[in-house]
């Protein structure tokens, strides 16, 4: 404990004075504020690594390694950038995305709503479902299934993301089109997934059902679709980033004058760095957000996996 | 295996009846236009009142004019053998008659992506690999930088291609550099998480026995842990080729580039060339397919020579 408080009770302030110094002398300070930059990104990491020697078991310090590294990420990044007076088409600071961010909300909600909501989460409802009852009608054919598994997954490999422009040309400009684009990208991760998992039941359990004389219903509503789960939820959880993938490129194939691929597009034109980087922070936090929710969805319902069970 | 070959021959033969069928409704607007030009009779009779009509409805009632919907120069939706042909003709033909390089053959278009995704998914391979290995040696590494290679999973960072080009292309650089990096860095995660759990695959025995033998770290890991990783390098392997595809194609949409496969779907939905939007689909995903393909022969070769495949 000792060693831990030594450690800790020096490299900790020390970050937070070095960070503070540069962060406040940064302007133009030229090669000696890089220097006080990398003196806290140094202190920083003797910190994380004193974490990691004496408190490893500790949720606080579990969760506090990740956020200080991107914290000594940010101090170098915005230090360096003011610092030298890096041009702001290039690297523009952190301060400045931030103070974009908060003076544009509305035009990035406007985005949001039309690139997330109406395209990627109509696309992923209905690509994923359209992907979960096929893969449950093709279950009673195994003939089916040993021609469509190979297919789905040669298919699944495939730049899906090319038939953009396609069906942009076909569904028009707005959501429509990148809602179709979500369908084509999640559809074949997802049937993959769930007839792997709705083969995942093993013959004891199904020699079972079969003794309760289970009728085909029955045993795939309470026995083989609950062993699917896990599967059907890695499959959500692959879509849910291509699905965002795929309404964001497809936008920059045509869009309305709204949307987050469009606004990305146009202000890398206008060199418009700080709108771009703001763009990404959001579609950063909305792609984790909804990938997060899956996972406690997936908590939630495969509570008797072993994977969950830790 | 035959009865697989069976299934997947009925499954292909499906699909392809499938898009014989809907290339009718998709282009029987066009094909009634055609035939009215040339003194057929078309119900109904005006352009604006089959404009009303979705192309079922229209395909049903004009019966005798399907054949017009197969074979036009700009379809909506052309046929697998228009594809094929196209296909054919901008890459066999083409390197038949000595043209494979010219700027109208796929074959030369092909290879301007694939330089770039091979450059970039060697970086991304080998940095990855690099920060696996730092990250099962250090604890600090694994507890600070593990949660962001995991998070970065769930963002769409294909968003920042555009970016990346823009900014490489105003410090100089340009054509295959900027392309190679977002290959790189879409390639990067998939190997970084993949190899830390095969880094981490060997069992405590194992390790055990390494250290009874006064293994030096060095030691353990090239005789024991990256051995023991080949199966999970080999599965990240095959997302990170198909992933450094797509990171290259979608690299030469945002500036307008006029090489690359990409480039060549963005001019196809300029101009309306459907047949060229396609050819070059078709001409990346075979270049996928490819590319898979060889990392599983690969693969295969290595773990059967290492004795960890039968």
């Amino acid at each position: 404990m000792n060693a831990a408080v030594k450690s800790l009770g020096l490299s900790l302030p020390g970050f937070v004075l070095f960070a503070a110094l540069g962060l406040s002398l940064a302007d133009g300070s030229g090669w000696a504020g890089v220097a006080l930059a990398l003196a806290a990104v140094v202190l920083g990491w003797f910190t994380i690594r004193g974490l990691a020697a004496h408190f490893s078991a500790q949720r606080w310090a579990r969760l506090g390694a990740p956020i200080l590294l991107g914290l000594l990420i940010i101090v170098l990044w915005e230090v360096t950038v003011r610092a030298l007076a890096v041009p702001f088409v290039i690297l523009p600071p952190p301060s400045a995305i931030a103070v974009k961010m908060s003076t544009s909300l509305p035009t990035l909600w406007a985005d949001l709503v039309q690139t997330v909501v109406k395209g990627a989460l109509s696309g992923y409802v209905l690509g994923c479902g359209a992907a979960f009852l096929t893969a449950i009608a093709i279950d009673r054919s195994p003939f089916l299934q040993r021609g469509l598994l190979p297919v789905g997954n040669f298919v699944a490999a495939l730049p899906i993301i090319g038939t953009a422009p396609i069906l942009v040309m076909w569904f028009g400009f707005d959501w429509q089109s990148k809602a179709a684009v979500v369908v084509a990208m999640v559809f074949f991760p997802m049937l993959v997934n769930t007839v792997a998992g709705l083969a995942e039941t093993t013959a004891m359990q199904r020699d079972l059902m079969h003794t309760y004389a289970a009728s085909y219903r029955q045993t795939l509503f309470k026995l083989r679709l609950p062993a699917a789960m896990p599967f059907v939820f890695n499959g959500l959880k692959i879509s849910s980033t291509l699905a965002l993938i795929g309404a964001i490129v497809a936008e920059f194939f045509g869009s309305p004058t709204v949307g987050m691929g469009f606004r990305i597009s146009t202000s890398v034109g206008q060199l418009a760095l700080d709108m771009v980087w703001a763009e990404i922070v959001v579609a950063a936090i909305v792609g984790s957000a909804f990938y997060g929710s899956l996972a406690i969805i997936e908590k939630g319902v495969t509570f008797w996996h072993p994977s969950q069970r830790g | 295996m035959r009865r697989n070959i069976l299934s997947i021959l009925t499954v292909v033969a499906a699909i392809v009846g499938l898009w014989y069928a809907a290339c009718i409704p998709m282009n029987m607007h066009e094909a009634t236009q055609r035939a009215q030009r040339a003194g057929v009779e078309v119900t109904p009779a005006t352009a604006s009142e089959r404009l009303q009509m979705g192309g079922i409805a229209l395909a049903l009632k004009n019966p005798t004019l399907w054949r017009g919907s197969f074979g036009q120069d700009r379809p909506r939706l052309p046929s697998p053998d228009q594809v094929v042909t196209e296909l054919w003709n901008t890459t066999g033909a083409m390197a038949l008659s000595g043209r494979a390089m010219s700027k109208r053959s796929l074959v030369f278009h092909g290879w301007i992506t694939l330089s770039a995704t091979l450059l970039g998914f060697v970086f991304g391979t080998g940095l990855g690999i690099i920060l696996a290995v730092g990250i099962v040696h250090s604890r600090a590494m694994d507890m600070s930088v593990m949660p962001w290679a995991i998070a970065s999973q769930t963002i769409p960072i294909l968003a920042l291609a555009p970016m990346i080009i823009v900014v490489l292309n105003s410090i100089g650089l340009q054509g295959l550099i900027p392309k190679a990096i977002i290959s790189a860095y879409l390639s990067f995660f998939p190997v970084v998480v993949g190899m830390v759990k095969g880094l981490r695959a060997p069992g405590m025995m194992q390790l055990d026995l390494m250290r009874t033998y006064n293994a030096t770290r060095g030691q353990t890991l090239w005789k024991l842990r990256l051995p023991a990783s080949m199966p999970y390098l080999f599965a990240s392997l095959k997302i990170g080729i198909s992933a450094s595809l797509i990171g290259a194609i979608v690299g030469e949409l945002p500036t307008g580039a006029v090489r690359g496969l990409g480039a060549r779907m963005l001019t196809g939905s300029y101009y309306g060339q459907t047949i060229q939007i396609w050819s070059a689909l078709f001409a990346a995903a075979i270049l996928a397919a490819i590319l898979v393909g060889t990392i599983g022969l690969i693969q295969r070769r290595i773990l059967k020579r290492m004795g960890m495949q039968p």
